[in-house]
């Protein structure tokens, strides 16, 4: 039986995520995890990340606008983010984290501000996009339960 | 009830990151072990019913936080090693210390590749030293502790470096660590 286009789509998006390299191998061992039995251990996951990451950013800003900049703590926040972003498989993000670290050691303020501005349009640019597949993924499977067997 | 069936492993594992530990879990659970999750080093001991300003070297020998008073059975206790409060290094202290923990095998897991931090944790008496973000292959390894820590046989210190060596052999195939030695 021939793929329908929307699956095709839903894959095609799915490997843009890897492609673009938004996304490592990482996340592809989070869906193997996923089953009947948990159907929605992706998401789960997902959401939690949301819930994590978006706190610390909150804490990276309230930090960067002290002065001076505490770089222990600014570190401690993104130690958190980089795990988290590890766990996950957000790979672009977690580089960002990376180099944000390597800023707080060698006490480069301008440094930290500039990468995490950096970091968080990579972040928003992995939201949306995986948002969109997302959305995408559950309606190819509504469509799915929908269409009688071929 | 006549099932044959062998009676699950419970694992306790302690992480302070929500995302791991459900992440933790799940990696667990498909390994078919009964899991609890706790998000701290002293919930960690609450759970196993040491509290934590006991001292077991104030207690006469007599005096026991025995088997017979704990009300869980844990097999296994996997735990970060950076958290805030007590660390997995101070966890597995604290457990290595206790005349009823001590023989429950503890691995601990780091999202940083620190031979100095790995070997303390080793020499402290943790059975394995995984690296974030933990995989299903890693979680395979835990059994044989398992099955270890009910025999409550001592290991030879000779089986800790072993198990070292192989985290570094698993590792070198991983693509994510910045500035891993290679071995």
């Amino acid at each position: 039986m021939e793929r329908s286009p929307l699956l095709r789509q839903v894959a095609h998006q799915r490997q843009t995520l890897f492609d673009e390299g938004l996304l490592d191998e990482q996340f592809v061992r989070l869906e193997e995890l996923q089953d009947r039995t948990n159907p929605n251990f992706v998401e789960e996951i997902v959401t939690t990340y949301y819930q994590d990451t978006s706190r610390l950013i909150l804490n990276i800003e309230q930090e960067l606008e002290r002065r001076p900049l505490d770089f222990g703590r600014l570190d401690g926040y993104m130690y958190q983010f980089n795990g988290s972003s590890t766990s996950f498989g957000a790979k672009k993000v977690k580089a960002e984290c990376s180099l944000f670290r390597e800023y707080c050691r060698a006490g480069n303020g301008e440094g930290c501000m500039r990468t995490f501005q950096q970091l968080k349009r990579e972040y928003a640019t992995l939201k949306r996009k995986l948002e969109a597949y997302f959305q995408l993924a559950r309606q190819a499977r509504l469509t799915q339960t929908a269409s009688p067997p071929g | 009830m006549g099932m044959a069936a062998e009676a699950q492993y419970h694992v306790l594992a302690v992480d302070d990151s929500l995302l791991d530990r459900k992440l933790i879990e799940r990696l667990l659970k498909t390994s078919s072990y009964h899991v609890t999750a706790v998000d701290s080093g002293s919930k960690a001991l609450e759970f196993l019913g040491l509290l934590e300003d006991e001292h077991n070297d104030a207690l006469a020998p007599s005096v026991s936080l025995n088997d017979h008073h704990q009300d869980v059975d844990v097999n296994l206790i996997i735990t970060d090693y950076c958290m805030p409060g007590m660390t997995g290094y101070d966890l597995l202290r604290k457990i290595k210390e206790s005349k009823s923990l001590k023989d429950i095998p503890v691995v601990i897991m780091s999202s940083e590749n620190i031979p100095s931090r790995i070997n303390r944790c080793l020499e402290e008496g943790a059975e394995e030293f995984f690296l974030k973000p933990v995989q299903l292959s890693d979680v395979n390894k835990l059994k044989p502790h398992l099955l270890k820590g009910r025999d409550k046989e001592s290991e030879p210190s000779i089986n800790k470096r072993k198990g070292m060596e192989e985290c570094h052999s698993h590792d070198i195939t991983r693509t994510n660590y910045d500035g891993l030695e290679v071995v």
